[in-house]
C-alpha cells in the first residue's frame, strides 16, 4: 500500500479509538464523585425518596460498565437519553440548538481565517517595521482578554450606544439567511476576534519559520524575484503549519462558543451545556459534552490527516 | 540590558497587581460582602468606581477579588507545573515504554477540550476552590507536559546527558542536575502562558456561574452578576473585566519578550 | 581580457549578541581571471564563506558589507541596487553551497529547481533547459540522468544533492561559480570523484571559479592560484605550485607542512588483552549493524578503528560502554565478561572504560563550572570532596597543560580545543584502563588537532592508558596507531599492526580508502584517476565508491 494511504488509515483508525476513550472519559468524568451521585446532585433537597427516584433514572444500580455501553449504542442509535430536568427526550432538544451553534461558528470561521492569514503573510512580509508592531501588540491584547469581556465591550457600543446591532441574539425558525447574520453579527464579532488573534500570530509565525529556511536564501542567490520565492518558494512549505493553524483554531472555535453563547444568550448547544451543568442534568451533560468533544477530535484529526498530506516528503517516498 | 517600552508596561502591571492581590484586603476600604449603597451607584469620591448590583463597594471587591482571583489562578499553575514538569521529564530521561505510555495517555486526555471536560466534572462535583484548583491543574498540565518533554529531549540528547549516563548517574542526578538547568528559560516563558490561561479559564467559569461562588469576590463572578447593567447603558461589567484583561496583556508582554530572548540564545548557540 | 573579478579593500561587518557590528573581513583583496581557479582556504571562522558571497554582492542575514569594491567585469557590486544584483545572480554568478540537503526545496523536484535559475532569467526556455540540465547530470555521473531529474530532493542521497547542486550552478553558463566546501560533507571515497566531475565539467564549459575549503591538500587538486586566509586577513596568494614547495609565510608554511606527530608503532607484548570484543553481532531494532566483529587492545597501545560513514565504528562504542548490548558475543575487560547493558555493570566497570566525543561544544553541560564537571568525577568515583577535590581538579588541569584557573570557568568560555583538553581531564579523573576516542580531533582545526594528539600520546606514555580510536581520518591513523582495524558496512575487513595495514597487498576496500586521502601535492587527483582506470584496464579488481 502507498505509504501516505497507510498513514492516513493509521491516524484515522487512532482517531476513532480517541473518540471511544473520549466517550469513555466524559462518561466517567460524571462518575468519579466519591459517595452518591444521586446525592450530589439532589444536595440539600435529598429525601430518600427522590434520591431512589434519581437512581432509578440514571440506572445507577446497575455496575457502570453495563451503563456505559447502554449509552454508548444508544447513542450510536441516535438516542441520546432524556433529560433528567424536563423529562424531553435530548436529541429533540439538542436538534434545533445544534445547527445554531454550528451557524455561529461556520459564520465565525469563514470571517475569521481568510482575515487572519492575509494579515499573517502581511505581518511576516513587513516584519519589524511599524505595522508589523501595531498587529502585533493589538493581537496580543486580544488574545488576552476573555471572550465575555469582548462582548461586552461589542454590546455595550454597538448596540446599546449606537443601536447597530442587537444585543441579544436570537434567532428563531423561519428567518432568512440575512436576518440571521444579522442576529449574530456582534456574537461572530466576538468570536472572529479572538480566532482572528491567535491565527494571525501563529501564521505570522509559520511563515517567518519558513522563509528563515536556507532553501530560501539558495532562491535569492539565483537572483529570482521577491513574488517569485515567497509564493513559489515559500508558500508550498508553509502550508503545512497553516493548515495545521486553522483548523487547531477552529477546534478552539468550538470552545468559545460555549462563552460567546451565554454573553449573547443564543440558543445554541454551549448555553444548552451550561444550564445543564448548573441544573446537574447528568444525561444532558453527557451528550452535549460528547458533542464538542467530538466535533473537536474530528478537527484535530483533519488538522493531522491534512498536514500528512500536504508534506511532500510524505506524498513523494523513496 | 535595554527593555522596550512595552515589556517595562508589562512588568510595571504585573507589580502593581502582585501588591493588590497581597494587600487587597488590606487596602479595601469596605468588606466584600458589605452593603453599602445603592444598587449600581456612579463613580464617587466614597465609592471612586461605584458600586455593584447588591449596592456593594466595586473597589473594595476588586481588591477582595484579586487575591483570590490571582491567587486560585497561581496554585493552578504550580501545582500544573510540578505534574507536568515531573512527568515530562520522567518521560524523556527514561523514554522507551514510559515515554509511549505517558505521551499516549496524555494526549488522549489533551483530546479533549479543557473547557468541556471542565463542565462535565463540574456537573457532579461541588464548586469548592481545592476542586477548582484540581480541575484546573490536572488539564492544564497536559500542555507542560508536552513543552517539558520536548524540552527535555532536546538536551537529553546532548553527549553531556549520556556522559551522566555512563558514569552511572542515577535519574535524579540526572533530570536534576543535568537537564533542568538547561531547560529554564521556555519554561518560564511558559509559566506566564500558563498563568495566563488558568487565570482566564477561572475566571469564564465564573462568568458561567460554576466557578468561585459568591459571595466570594471573583472578577469572572463579578462581570457575571453586573451583566445586566450593559442594557441600561452602564459599562460596568466591563470594569472587572478590564481588570482581567488587563493582568493578562501585561503577562503577556513579558512573556513575549522572554520567548525573544530564549529563542535568540538558542539560535547563537 | 580583463580581469573576471576584482575584489579591492573588502570589509564586512558581522552583528554580534549585544548589537554591536564587528569586523570580521578586514581589508581583502584578490583578483580572478576568465576560466581560472582561485582556492580561497583558511580555517574555520576565517571568513572564507562570507567573501565568497560577497562575490554575488550578497551578505547574510547579520551580516553587512561595510566597505570596498566588488567588480565584476568591470561592474561594481558594492552598494548596487537589488534590482541589479538580482540580474547578475543565477546569470553571471553562481552559488554552490556546503550543505546540499538543505539548500534544495522539499517541495519541488529536482528538475525544477536546477532550470528554474536560467528559465526565470530568460537564458533558456524550460525545454532547453532540461536537455541542458540532463547533459550535465550525465557528465556528472549521477545515476540515470533522463530520470534524475523527476526525483524530490530527499529521494537522493547527499553526494547526489551536492553534484545536482552543481549542475544548477551551470545550467545558465555563468562566467563564474563559487564552491563553498561543497566536498566536506561527503565520506572520503565519494569526494574523490566528485571532485573529479566538478574539475572536468568547469574545464570544459571555461567557467571560473572560486573554491572555498579548509584542506589544503584539496584545493590543490583544484585551483591554479591559492589565497591563504586567516581571521579575515589574507596571508598569502599566489600559484598552487608555489604555495606548496616554497610558502613565504609562517601561517602558510605550517599549513603546507602540517607537522604532525608521528608516533613509533608499538609492537604487541604478548600479553593478554585488556579490552576484548569477541564475536559481537548488534542491531538497532531490526536493523543490523555489526556483524561478527572481533578487536583486542593491550594495555599502554592505541589501536585505530577506521572506517567511513555506515561502518559501524561508532557502534562499535556504544556496544563496548553497554549503551547497546549486543546480539550476540561479548565484551570482555581484564578476562571478565561485562554484563551487556549499561544498567548491570558496576560503578567500578564503568569507570574503568571512558568515552571521550567528537563535539566537545555537546560533551560539556554548558550550566556546570570546569571544576564541577571534572570534580563530579572524582567525588563519584572516590568519594574525593572539598579542597582536595579542588586540588584534584587542578592537577588534572595542568595534566592536560591547561591554567588552573580555568577550573571556574564555564565551557562556553572556552575555545573548542580548550573544551576538548577539559573532556580529556574529565575522562583522566576516572583513572581509567582504557579511553574510547571516538572522533576526538574531527571537529578541530588541523593544528589544534594535533596539539591535541600530542597531549594523548603524552599522557599514554605516562599512565600506561590504552586507547581505541575511532576516526574516518587517516593522517590521524598513520600518526598515532600502532594497530589498525579497517571496518566496512558493520564487518571487519582487516586488522593487525599499522606497518602491515598500511603497506601492500591491501583488501580492495582499504586500497580504495588509502588512495582517496587527498595529498598535498599539485595533479595527485589527476594521477590517481588515471591509476585507478589502468588497473581496471588490466583487469584488477578495483573497488569504487558506489560499489560500497
Amino acid at each position: 500500500m502507498h505509504p501516505l494511504l497507510k498513514l492516513v488509515a493509521q491516524r484515522l483508525a487512532l482517531g476513532a479509538g480517541t473518540l471511544l476513550v473520549v466517550s469513555l472519559l466524559i462518561f466517567a468524568g460524571t462518575q468519579i464523585l466519591p459517595g452518591d451521585v444521586a446525592q450530589a446532585i439532589l444536595g440539600q433537597s435529598a429525601t430518600p425518596e427522590a434520591v431512589a427516584a434519581i437512581r432509578r433514572d440514571l440506572g445507577l444500580d446497575r455496575p457502570a460498565w453495563v451503563r456505559y455501553i447502554d449509552w454508548l449504542t444508544g447513542f450510536l442509535q441516535g438516542d441520546l437519553g432524556t433529560s433528567l430536568a424536563n423529562r424531553v427526550p435530548i436529541s429533540e432538544m439538542i436538534a434545533g440548538r445544534l445547527e445554531n451553534t454550528l451557524f455561529l461558528a461556520g459564520v465565525a470561521a469563514a470571517i475569521a481565517v481568510p482575515i487572519a492569514i492575509t494579515l499573517g503573510v502581511i505581518a511576516a512580509r513587513y516584519r519589524e517595521t511599524w505595522l508589523d508592531k501595531t498587529i502585533s501588540i493589538v493581537t496580543l491584547s486580544a488574545i488576552s482578554m476573555p471572550e465575555f469581556f469582548i462582548g461586552y465591550i461589542l454590546i455595550f457600543v454597538f448596540a446599546v450606544k449606537l443601536f447597530w446591532a442587537p444585543s441579544i441574539a436570537s434567532v428563531f425558525p423561519g428567518m432568512s439567511f440575512l436576518e440571521r447574520v444579522y442576529a449574530v453579527s456582534l456574537p461572530v464579532a466576538t468570536l472572529s476576534m479572538v480566532v482572528i488573534a491567535h491565527m494571525m500570530r501563529m501564521t505570522r509565525a509559520a511563515i517567518i519559520n519558513v522563509m528563515a529556511s536556507p532553501y530560501i536564501e539558495t532562491a535569492e542567490l539565483k537572483g529570482l524575484t521577491r513574488s517569485r520565492i515567497t509564493l513559489h518558494h515559500a508558500l508550498p512549505n508553509a502550508l503545512s503549519p497553516i493548515i495545521n493553524v486553522v483548523v487547531i483554531n477552529l477546534a478552539y472555535l468550538v470552545v468559545g462558543v460555549v462563552v460567546v453563547e451565554v454573553v449573547f444568550v443564543y440558543p445554541g448547544m454551549g448555553q444548552l451545556m451550561v444550564d445543564a451543568v448548573a441544573k446537574r442534568d447528568v444525561p444532558v451533560v453527557q451528550a452535549t459534552g460528547i458533542i464538542f468533544a467530538a466535533t473537536y477530535v474530528l478537527l484535530n484529526l483533519t488538522a493531522d490527516v491534512l498536514a500528512i498530506l500536504a508534506n511532500p516528503r510524505i506524498r513523494h517516498a523513496r | 540590558m535595554r527593555l522596550r517600552p512595552s515589556v517595562v508596561v508589562g512588568f510595571a502591571i504585573i507589580a502593581v497587581y502582585v501588591a493588590a492581590a497581597l494587600l487587597g484586603p488590606l487596602l479595601a476600604p469596605y468588606g466584600e460582602a458589605e452593603v453599602v449603597g445603592d444598587v449600581w451607584e456612579p463613580f464617587s469620591a466614597l465609592h471612586p468606581l461605584g458600586t455593584d448590583s447588591l449596592g456593594r463597594d466595586m473597589l473594595s471587591r476588586l481588591l477582595w477579588g484579586a487575591s483570590r482571583t490571582i491567587g486560585v489562578a497561581l496554585a493552578a499553575t504550580l501545582l500544573s507545573f510540578t505534574i507536568g514538569m515531573t512527568l515530562g521529564y520522567l518521560a524523556a530521561v527514561l523514554g522507551g515504554w514510559v515515554d509511549m505510555i505517558l505521551s499516549r495517555s496524555i494526549d488522549t486526555l489533551m483530546a479533549i477540550p479543557t473547557l468541556i471536560f471542565a463542565l462535565v466534572v463540574l456537573a457532579v462535583l461541588p464548586p469548592s476552590v481545592l476542586i477548582l484548583i484540581l480541575v484546573i491543574a490536572v488539564l492544564d498540565s497536559t500542555r507542560v507536559f508536552r513543552l517539558a518533554r520536548a524540552v527535555a529531549m532536546d538536551i537529553v540528547v546532548m553527549d553531556f546527558v549520556e556522559v551522566a549516563r555512563l558514569r552511572g548517574e542515577r535519574l535524579g542526578w540526572i533530570i536534576f542536575r543535568e537537564v533542568l538547568p538547561n531547560t529554564l528559560p521556555p519554561l518560564i516563558a511558559e509559566f506566564g502562558l500558563r498563568f495566563c490561561f488558568a487565570f482566564l479559564f477561572l475566571s469564564s467559569l465564573s462568568f458561567l456561574g460554576l466557578g468561585i461562588q459568591p459571595p466570594a469576590a471573583d472578577w469572572g463572578g463579578m462581570v457575571r452578576d453586573n451583566a445586566n447593567a450593559i442594557s441600561f447603558g452602564l459599562p460596568i461589567p466591563l470594569i472587572p473585566a478590564a481588570a482581567i484583561a488587563i493582568l493578562t496583556i501585561g503577562v503577556n508582554l513579558v512573556v513575549d519578550w522572554q520567548l525573544e530572548r530564549s529563542s535568540i540564545a538558542r539560535r547563537g548557540a | 581580457m580583463g580581469l573576471l573579478l576584482q575584489i579591492r579593500d573588502l570589509h564586512i561587518e558581522a552583528l554580534t549578541e549585544d548589537g554591536v557590528w564587528q569586523e570580521i573581513v578586514k581589508g581583502v583583496s584578490l583578483e580572478l581571471e576568465p576560466a581560472r581557479v582561485l582556492g580561497l582556504i583558511g580555517e574555520s571562522g576565517a571568513g572564507k564563506s562570507t567573501i565568497g558571497l560577497a562575490a554575488l554582492g550578497y551578505a547574510r542575514h547579520g551580516c553587512r558589507l561595510a566597505r570596498g569594491s566588488i567588480l565584476l567585469q568591470g561592474e561594481e557590486l558594492f552598494g548596487a541596487t537589488p534590482e541589479k544584483l538580482r540580474h547578475i545572480r543565477g546569470v553571471r554568478v553562481c552559488y554552490v553551497a556546503q550543505s546540499a540537503a538543505a539548500a534544495f526545496n522539499p517541495a519541488h523536484r529536482l528538475d525544477d529547481q536546477v532550470i528554474e535559475a536560467a528559465v526565470q532569467h530568460n537564458i533558456l526556455s524550460p525545454a532547453e533547459a532540461r536537455a541542458e540540465a540532463r547533459r550535465l547530470y550525465e557528465k556528472l555521473r549521477l545515476p540515470e540522468p533522463e530520470r534524475f531529474g523527476r526525483r524530490y530532493p530527499h529521494q537522493v542521497s547527499g553526494g547526489q544533492l551536492q553534484r545536482a547542486m552543481t549542475v544548477m550552478a551551470m545550467v545558465p553558463r555563468p562566467d563564474l561559480i563559487v564552491f563553498d566546501e561543497p566536498t566536506t560533507a561527503l565520506d572520503v571515497t565519494t569526494q574523490i570523484e566528485v571532485l573529479a566531475a566538478i574539475k572536468d565539467a568547469i574545464a570544459d564549459e571555461g567557467m571560473a571559479a572560486i573554491y572555498i575549503t579548509h584542506d589544503l591538500a584539496l584545493v590543490a587538486q583544484m585551483a591554479h592560484r591559492i589565497l591563504v586566509l586567516r581571521n579575515g586577513l589574507e596571508i598569502e596568494v599566489g600559484p598552487t605550485e608555489r604555495i606548496l614547495e616554497a610558502p613565504q609565510e609562517e601561517y602558510t608554511r605550517a599549513l603546507v607542512h602540517v607537522r604532525r606527530v608521528q608516533k613509533p608503532e608499538k609492537p604487541r607484548t604478548g600479553a593478554p588483552p585488556l579490552l576484548e570484543v569477541r564475536h559481537v553481532d548488534a542491531a538497532y531494532g531490526a536493523v543490523p549493524v555489526l556483524f561478527d566483529v572481533s578487536v583486542g587492545l593491550e594495555a599502554a597501545r592505541t589501536v585505530a578503528v577506521v572506517g567511513e560513514s555506515g561502518s559501524g565504528k561508532s557502534t562499535l562504542a556504544r556496544v563496548i560502554t553497554g549503551l547497546l548490548p549486543p546480539r550476540a558475543g561479548e565484551v570482555l575487560l581484564d578476562g571478565t565478561a561485562l554484563p551487556p547493558a549499561l544498567k548491570q555493570r558496576s560503578r567500578d566497570q564503568l569507570r574503568r572504560i571512558q568515552l571521550i566525543y567528537q563535539m566537545p561544544d555537546v560533551a560539556l553541560n554548558p550550566r556546570q563550572k570546569v571544576e564541577e564537571i571534572v570534580g563530579r568525577v572524582l567525588s563519584f568515583y572516590f568519594g574525593i570532596n572539598g579542597a582536595e577535590r579542588r586540588r584534584e581538579v587542578e592537577r588534572l588541569l595542568e595534566e592536560v597543560e591547561l591554567p588552573a584557573g580555568f577550573a571556574d570557568r564555564y565551557p562556553t568560555e572556552l575555545s573548542g580545543g580548550q573544551k576538548q583538553r577539559i573532556c580529556i581531564a574529565r575522562a583522566l579523573a576516572a583513572r581509567p584502563e582504557v579511553i574510547i576516542c571516538d572522533e576526538v580531533t574531527s571537529a578541530l582545526d588541523v593544528q589544534v588537532a594535533d596539539a591535541v594528539l600530542r597531549l594523548l600520546l603524552r599522557l599514554q606514555e605516562e599512565t600506561g592508558v590504552a586507547y581505541l580510536f575511532i576516526t574516518h581520518d587517516l593522517a590521524t591513523v598513520k600518526a598515532i596507531a600502532d594497530d589498525i582495524v579497517v571496518m566496512l558496512e558493520g564487518r571487519v575487513v582487516e586488522q593487525g599492526l599499522k606497518s602491515e595495514i598500511l603497506s601492500p597487498p591491501h583488501h580492495p576496500y582499504t586500497d580504495l580508502l588509502l588512495s582517496s586521502v587527498p595529498e598535498m601535492e599539485v595533479g595527485w587527483l589527476d594521477r590517481v584517476l588515471r591509476e585507478r582506470a589502468e588497473r581496471k584496464a588490466r583487469g584488477e579488481a578495483v573497488m569504487e565508491a558506489a560499489d560500497r
